[in-house]
């Protein structure tokens, strides 16, 4: 019996949400006197899953199948049921991505196994039971769901824990083939398309984001947005009425029907703060809201608030910050 | 072509959210209740194919107990042809999904579509289970579906990007914006909504695999620090020497 661990890889690298993951899994493994083995998915080089021993990873099963670089369901959830029944792994933990939603969700039938997703804390197993704490009510609450069967799988919410860091530790890569034939790559896609990435970060995997709302006014103020974040390496974000009216792109929503971030930090801009937008970023360490409106409901969310013009102090604090580094 | 599109009953977005005493379940006591939003991408977009098509029809299927029945009037009235109620309360993900298979199964359906997740238990797990039970493609979370014969094209979401997948019928696909501009009900769709056929069955399986312990809500914040705003500057040395977040 082991843990089974699924890492996402991307140009060669472990994802950051992966690393999280993979500490994860070790973590639990140490919890039931086993050893954590992790496969990979997408692109990896052996030198990068040697590393992950850094989280507490014995082993890493890695199939140097090309064809699984792009996200492809069927061939991703038969390589790793296939990497599960070879470990006996009760446990597989996955991260809370629309990749590990869409392989873990399959996986669950397929090997009769419970799931939860968007878990944010270490499993509690206290007499013979298995409880996770999961987000619910997009983000306005948390469920202690119980696992049950002798198979179970985890989706591990982006940022909720801490990768280890055990400088020097490796895993052992070893070589796996899972079988994988044309019928599992159906699904492929035909066309893989990347978003323009100017200021170089992500949204989902950010660790700080600057996110503006109507009161920014209009699209074309959007630099004074932007000027923060690349001072902070942040990614940027918006409110769902600046989506909807086509001032930001879609994948910058932010929200209760949008992306649910946890950032370390969010600075929100002109944003009153309605309850569907706190959902999606109340899991977020520090809030800081600037609003001209004292009365904006966000102020009760927020760790640190300015009463004030957002275009005021906006270059204010992006000078502050070139001013610190 | 048939399409089944699911749809759970979930409390309006503005909802404050409150449990029983025994934090086991969500209290219900004067909260208004809504089609979940993301469903309504799912709905919108299978009334749109039909109408393209010039044929089909579109069968709403939600599982749950009678109190969810206004809200399948409300498909009905946005142009859905039927609808059937499982009727049980949907104990998990896997539970519903089970459901959902054996309808989709007996029914022959050539599409099934369904939200991105809940906004109450937010899984965005049932169309993964329902693919793998009818042993199917999942597409999730899709952000546009286009048919063409018993061929799709979707755009599926990734971090930070999209891809474009092609997959025959049947298929599962679990949709999100920007697929369509969800509609709302007008006059005569309420009207028709009312005799339009609303089929209730009995589950056919009973097995869940979770069950919620308990719900709490997040910790309170303990109050915001102001700062003012001639003085913004000094926020930046608040982040990294007090809160140590840059």
């Amino acid at each position: 019996m082991s843990v089974l661990v699924v890492v996402e890889c991307d140009g060669g690298e472990v994802k950051k949400s992966s690393l999280e993951v993979a500490s994860y899994g070790s973590q639990v493994a140490q919890m039931l006197g086993t050893t954590a083995t992790a496969v990979a998915v997408g692109e990896a080089t052996e030198a990068n899953l040697a590393k992950l021993g850094e989280q507490g990873i014995t082993k890493v099963l890695h199939d140097a199948e090309p064809r699984l670089k792009d996200f492809v369901n069927g061939a991703y959830t038969k390589l790793i049921a296939a990497a599960a029944q070879k470990e006996d792994a009760k446990v597989i933990v996955l991260a809370n991505s629309n990749i590990g939603a869409s392989v873990g969700s399959r996986l669950s039938i397929r090997l009769q196994a419970s799931i939860a997703t968007n878990v944010v804390e270490l499993p509690k197993t206290d007499g013979g039971s298995f409880t996770v704490k999961r987000g619910a009510f997009s983000g306005k609450a948390f469920a202690d769901v119980k696992l049950d069967g002798d198979r179970k799988i985890i989706a591990v919410k982006k940022n909720s824990i801490e990768a280890l860091h055990e400088a020097g530790k490796t895993a052992q890569v070893e070589a796996f083939s899972a079988q994988l034939t044309d019928a599992d790559f159906a699904d492929a896609p035909k066309q893989v398309v990347m978003q323009d990435q100017a200021g170089g970060i992500l949204l989902p995997e950010a660790d700080k984001v600057v996110s503006g709302g109507r009161g920014m006014k209009g699209p074309e103020n959007w630099g004074l947005i932007e000027d923060l974040a690349k001072a902070l390496g942040a990614a940027t974000a918006c409110s769902k009425p600046v989506s909807d009216v086509d001032w930001r792109p879609h994948h910058e929503h932010v929200g209760q029907t949008g992306i649910t971030v946890s950032p370390n930090l969010y600075i929100a801009c002109g944003i009153s703060g309605a309850i569907q937008h706190l959902a999606g970023v109340n899991s977020s360490k520090v809030i800081v809201v600037i609003n001209k409106d004292p009365e904006a409901p966000f102020f009760k969310a927020a760790d640190y608030g300015i009463v004030g013009d957002v275009f005021d102090v906006l270059p204010k604090l992006t000078q502050a910050v070139k001013e610190l580094n | 072509m048939k399409f089944l599109v699911c749809i759970s009953n979930v409390p309006d977005t503005t909802t404050k959210i409150t449990f029983t005493p025994d934090n086991k379940e969500f209290n219900k006591a004067g909260v208004q209740f809504v089609i979940n939003p993301w469903d309504e991408y799912a709905l919108t977009r299978a009334i749109e194919l039909k109408e393209a098509q010039g044929g089909g029809t579109v069968t709403v299927l939600n599982v749950g107990e009678a109190d969810t029945e206004p809200n399948i009037r409300k498909a009905l009235a946005i142009g859905a042809d039927d609808a059937i109620r499982v009727n049980a309360h949907p104990k998990d993900a896997f539970f519903v999904a089970q459901q959902i298979a054996s309808i989709a199964k007996d029914g022959g359906y050539d599409v099934i579509l369904m939200g991105k997740e809940s906004i109450d238990y937010n899984g965005f797990q049932v169309h993964g289970m329902v693919g793998e039970l009818l042993g199917v493609p999942t597409v999730a979370p899709a952000m546009k579906l286009d048919m063409s014969g018993n061929t799709a094209t979707l755009e599926r979401e990734i971090e930070g990007g999209k891809e474009i997948v092609e997959v025959n019928t049947p298929f599962v696909a679990s949709c999100q914006q920007p697929m369509c501009e969800p509609r709302i009900p007008n006059m005569r769709g309420i009207m028709t909504a009312r005799t339009k056929p609303l089929k209730v069955v009995e589950p056919t399986a009973d097995a869940a695999r979770t069950e919620v312990a308990a719900f709490a809500l997040p910790p309170q914040k303990q109050g915001v620090k102001l700062i003012p705003a001639e003085n913004a500057g000094e926020l930046i040395k608040l982040l990294r020497n007090e809160a140590k977040v840059i």
